[in-house]
């Protein structure tokens, strides 16, 4: 039950071009960022990303799609990124905004078996088009399918080698969910430690989840909104 | 007229003892900052927080603790942290109390539209169609007209639609506005500013009826 492997580089070495990945975090907190690097420098392109956000231009997803290596985004919340934006209005780059909730369940629905369920969000919008209404307790709903990748990259605090996660703080965020959703989930983690060293009771994420999993490093973790209070 | 402070202090005064609240981005943050004397509540952001607390003090800041805003907040005792799933478990599902959120506009049977503007500004809807579409307690904390004066609050709304006959309560730098079933109805005045004044500033169905009062902080 050995899941380790040795950086970035070898534990994505088979995501190929024209894949679906799943990528953890919310803006740039919680993020895959050694992953993400290396797909930089891997070059593969026209994939389809399913993430929260689309980074900053220079920094998480941001580098990818500089490189135009993304072909669609799935996304909630893309406000941060000027170079997205630009190639979504000139149609460069596919988008499909979903509402955030839906977003986070249809990848919980992926990873558990459940093919599709019925949520209120979107219900009179454009979320809604060509979907299928149907009434709970006199209640509009709109039917919504799970998401599913081929490989999915998460980020976690602590991780063991038969890939048990703990997050920290808010970086916990859409990366359990995803974590379930991918055919295979790799793991990097700040801290790599041996299986009995995480307090079986605070695990989050089930290493049954993760196929792989290594031991990142050179985290910048770079803060969006640096935000003070008065001493 | 009200500032972006004072629309947050008057949407303050709404809040009630034991509440779950959800803030949105902009003037709705603010709303933390004016919790009245002995109400407690605790604030819910999406992006996987309760009890969620003021910003840290400069060089406290941790990467891996954020608002939905993407700030760097903090947490207060007794608070907890969660995955997106469970956070919109707890939206959809009815645990939170009262959502307040911004707008581009609004309609008068309570249809809000504040995520998109075709050709010009996609940003996203990020969590509001979850919230507007579970909350049963909706305020919006907006400006009553755009930049050109033109009015935000209307007889139906002319951007893509975030939720449909959802709002039930506007703070704008005007007025305070219950949504009725007849349309938007007026409720209280910012101090300084007339009847008339909110009339011409509103284009939906503005019932008014008897005197007035003139919003107290």
């Amino acid at each position: 039950m050995n899941k380790v492997y040795k950086n970035a580089k070898e534990a994505i070495f088979d995501i190929k071009s024209g894949m679906t990945l799943m990528l953890g975090g919310f803006g740039l907190c919680g993020i895959p960022e050694n992953c993400i690097a290396e797909l930089v420098e891997k070059g593969v392109n026209n994939l389809t990303c399913i993430s929260n956000n689309a980074g900053v231009d220079n920094f998480g997803l941001g580098l990818l799609l500089q490189k135009k290596q993304i072909k669609k985004m799935i996304s909630s919340y893309v406000g941060e990124n000027e170079e997205f934006e630009r190639q979504m209005l000139s149609g460069e780059l596919e988008v499909d905004l979903i509402p955030q909730g839906s977003l986070a369940e249809r990848c919980r629905a992926g990873g558990s078996g459940i093919p599709a369920f019925f949520t209120p969000a979107g219900f009179g919008t454009e979320v809604a088009e060509g979907k299928e209404v149907r009434y709970f307790n006199n209640k509009p709903h709109i039917l919504e399918s799970a998401l599913f990748a081929d490989f999915a990259l998460v980020k976690a605090w602590k991780g063991d080698k038969f890939g048990n996660l703990i997050y920290k703080g808010t970086a916990r965020n859409f990366n359990p969910v995803m974590a379930m959703a991918g055919k295979i989930t790799i793991a990097e983690v700040e801290e790599l430690v041996e299986p009995g060293e995480l307090d079986p009771y605070f695990v989050h994420t089930p290493g049954i989840f993760v196929q792989r999993i290594f031991q990142g490093i050179n985290y910048e973790k770079r803060i969006e909104q640096r935000t003070f209070r008065k001493r | 007229m009200l500032n972006k402070n004072q629309i947050a202090q008057r949407i303050a005064q709404e809040l009630r003892n034991g509440w779950y609240v959800n803030l949105g981005i902009g003037i709705p943050t603010l709303v933390a900052n004016y919790v009245p004397k002995g109400v407690e509540v605790e604030f819910q952001s999406e992006n996987g927080i309760l009890g969620m607390g003021p910003f840290p003090y400069e060089g406290d800041e941790d990467a891996d603790m954020i608002n939905a805003g993407k700030q760097t907040v903090t947490l207060l005792p007794g608070a907890s942290v969660f995955d997106s799933a469970t956070s919109f478990a707890m939206i959809r599902g009815k645990h939170v109390q009262l959502t307040v959120l911004g707008a581009m506009e609004v309609s008068q049977n309570g249809d809000i539209a504040n995520w998109k503007i075709p050709g010009k500004m996609v940003k996203g809807m990020g969590g509001a169609m979850d919230l507007v579409a579970s909350a049963d307690n909706i305020i919006v904390a907006m400006m009553h007209t755009n930049r050109e004066g033109e009015s935000k609050l209307l007889k139906s709304c002319s951007l893509p639609l975030t939720g449909v006959a959802c709002v039930k309560k506007i703070v704008s730098n005007l007025a305070v506005l219950d949504v009725t079933e007849h349309g938007f109805k007026l409720i209280e005045r910012a101090p300084g500013v007339s009847v008339e004044e909110i009339v011409n500033a509103t284009e939906g169905n503005l019932i008014v009826e008897g005197e007035i009062p003139e919003m107290s902080f």
